[in-house]
């Protein structure tokens, strides 16, 4: 494997100039509002409830560099650990960097079933050397309006199914993610959603140039809160149609059923494609925010892969099909 | 046990009235030390919010508390936990007419048509408004004291309309809102067997006199 020491300070943990200083604009106005109030009394301890990562940083090198990446200002490294949505560890998006700091991704085994010539198992080892590691800089639009710019490690996902060879009838891949209620808190819980996350692409999606395994970011193995040691990334969707911590992928002929469908078939459809004029019935999806903007800025159809990927729906209906 | 001396009650009024900036406190220094995380907006969103129901349930309590203990001086409180609650909850619109919406008009009111939670929190907001207004002595006094009674039972709908918008916006996972909807009923059922036990010994009463007289 290529890893090598991480240098002293790595340039992902540093928050860009621009980013910071307009963050910090919006938070003086806020906060000056506020103080005119608040006056000088404080009674709390957890006052620097500490955003600080302290990442592994295992490195990558010999990273390729990828035309489908964008660029747009990077998201932080500390936001993009520290901010996110993993309901297995917590539905707080802040909660799942401290409480998955010690979850195992080694020995982690992916297998490999259904319209398949022979069902396999793969080592996470060996799915990272099936095609050359790349670094996808793609923006993430989450169903809840906020979005990030994430330079993603991995490989397209088309590689892996080449790899696993099914058979011509497979016509959807599904996912599965590790059930572990011993690592991961919420499992225990039966309130919150229906374990093991499961999540779905039909296999053109599967097969798209822009679909990826993500195994890192920032040029480093993937952090546990960001789904180690493998997770699907799909940039033209919501971000919880990327499953994280993937410990199955089944081929099948008939369209899988997905986590968050399960819970709310109206509010969250099977494609999930990111769309600015199908709002979610409870929120309006035509703006967005960009972690570290103070304003919002308009939502773009398939978050600005349309270009890449509108022809994979060309004839459907998307305020039904969404 | 007595009741709090006059001298007491007074001089509690400022530590009181503190505390309970006390989260806006927090709010602020964290706003001016980078620790609001990521999305800054959403926990000021988040956090006001939280506070406005709190403040709510902490009103809605002070009868109950009086009433079920000796300490009934509490009542000399809960003008200022009343306008705490309102305070938080003006906040919380603000951070959505500002920061959210920025002051888009015509967004805002196709939200309050179309979605649902954005209807029930601008409810509970409008319901504070008037109870706000006539929160002055000077009210009480022109009013009369059962019509401003009347008029401030509008809090337990402001409350539930609340605990409705929480319960309304959350993705999965209940529990916080199902938190606050449990003691609000709590609050809620105290006042409902508070008032039958007090129509039966209205009853009663009326039976006996009636009964002297005849």
């Amino acid at each position: 494997m290529l890893i090598k020491k991480p240098d002293d300070i790595p340039s992902s943990e540093i928050t860009p100039k621009s980013t910071y200083l307009t963050r910090r604009k919006f938070i003086t106005g806020v906060a000056a509002a506020g103080a005119a109030l608040a006056g000088g009394f404080y009674l709390r301890d957890h006052l620097d409830s500490a955003t600080t990562v302290h990442a592994e940083g295992q490195k990558f090198s010999g990273i390729v560099k990828s035309p489908f990446s964008t660029s747009e200002t990077l998201t932080s490294f500390k936001d993009i650990t520290n901010y996110n949505n993993y309901y297995e560890f917590s539905t707080d998006k802040y909660e799942p960097n401290g409480l998955s700091k010690n979850f195992r991704t080694r020995p982690w085994t992916v297998a490999i079933d259904g319209m398949i010539k022979k069902p396999k198992k793969l080592d996470i080892d060996a799915i990272m050397k099936l095609a050359p590691l790349e670094e996808r800089i793609y923006r993430m639009r989450c169903v809840e309006g906020w979005s990030m710019v994430i330079p993603w490690v991995g490989s397209p996902l088309s590689a892996l199914i080449k790899a696993a060879d099914p058979l011509p009838s497979a016509k959807f891949v599904a996912f599965q993610t590790v059930l572990a209620p011993d690592q991961m808190p919420n499992q225990k819980r039966r309130d919150v959603l229906d374990w093991p996350y499961v999540e779905g692409l039909r296999m053109d999606e599967a097969m798209h140039p822009l679909t990826i395994i993500a195994v890192g970011l920032y040029d480093q193995v993937l952090p546990n809160v960001d789904g180690a040691p493998l997770r699907l990334v799909v940039p033209w969707k919501y971000g919880f149609k990327g499953i994280k911590a993937i410990v199955k992928i089944s081929f099948t002929d008939s369209m899988p059923p997905t986590t968050w469908n399960k819970m709310a078939p109206d509010e969250y459809g099977f494609y999930s494609n990111v769309n600015p004029q199908k709002d979610h019935p409870r929120w309006s999806q035509a703006n967005e925010r960009r972690i570290g903007e103070f304003r919002k800025r308009p939502t773009l159809m398939f978050n600005g892969y349309a270009d890449q990927v509108a022809s994979l729906y060309s004839g459907m209906d998307l305020q039904k099909n969404y | 046990m007595k009741p709090l001396p006059e001298k007491y009650v007074r001089a509690l009024k400022a530590p009181v009235f503190l505390l309970c900036l006390g989260p806006a406190f927090v709010l602020t220094w964290k706003g001016f030390h980078d620790g609001l995380g990521a999305n800054p907006i959403d926990v000021i969103t988040r956090t006001t919010g939280r506070w406005t129901l709190t403040f709510l349930l902490i009103t809605l309590s002070v009868t109950p508390v009086r009433k079920l203990s000796s300490l009934t001086w509490l009542i000399r409180y809960r003008r200022m936990l009343g306008l705490f609650a309102f305070f938080y909850g003006s906040l919380h619109l603000m951070t959505y007419v500002w920061l959210d919406k920025f002051f888009d008009v015509h967004a805002m009111l196709h939200d309050i048509a179309k979605r649902r939670f954005i209807t029930a929190g601008m409810t509970a907001w409008f319901l504070m408004l008037p109870l706000a207004i006539t929160s002055t002595k000077g009210w009480i006094r022109r009013m009369g004291g059962k019509r401003w009674q009347k008029l401030h039972r509008l809090i337990y709908f402001s409350a539930a309309a609340g605990v409705i918008h929480f319960i309304w916006l959350v993705k999965a996972d209940l529990r916080r809102p199902l938190t606050y909807g449990a003691v609000l009923a709590g609050l809620l059922a105290y006042r409902v067997i508070a008032w039958l036990v007090a129509r039966m010994r209205a009853r009663r009463i009326l039976a006996a006199q009636q009964t002297v007289r005849a």
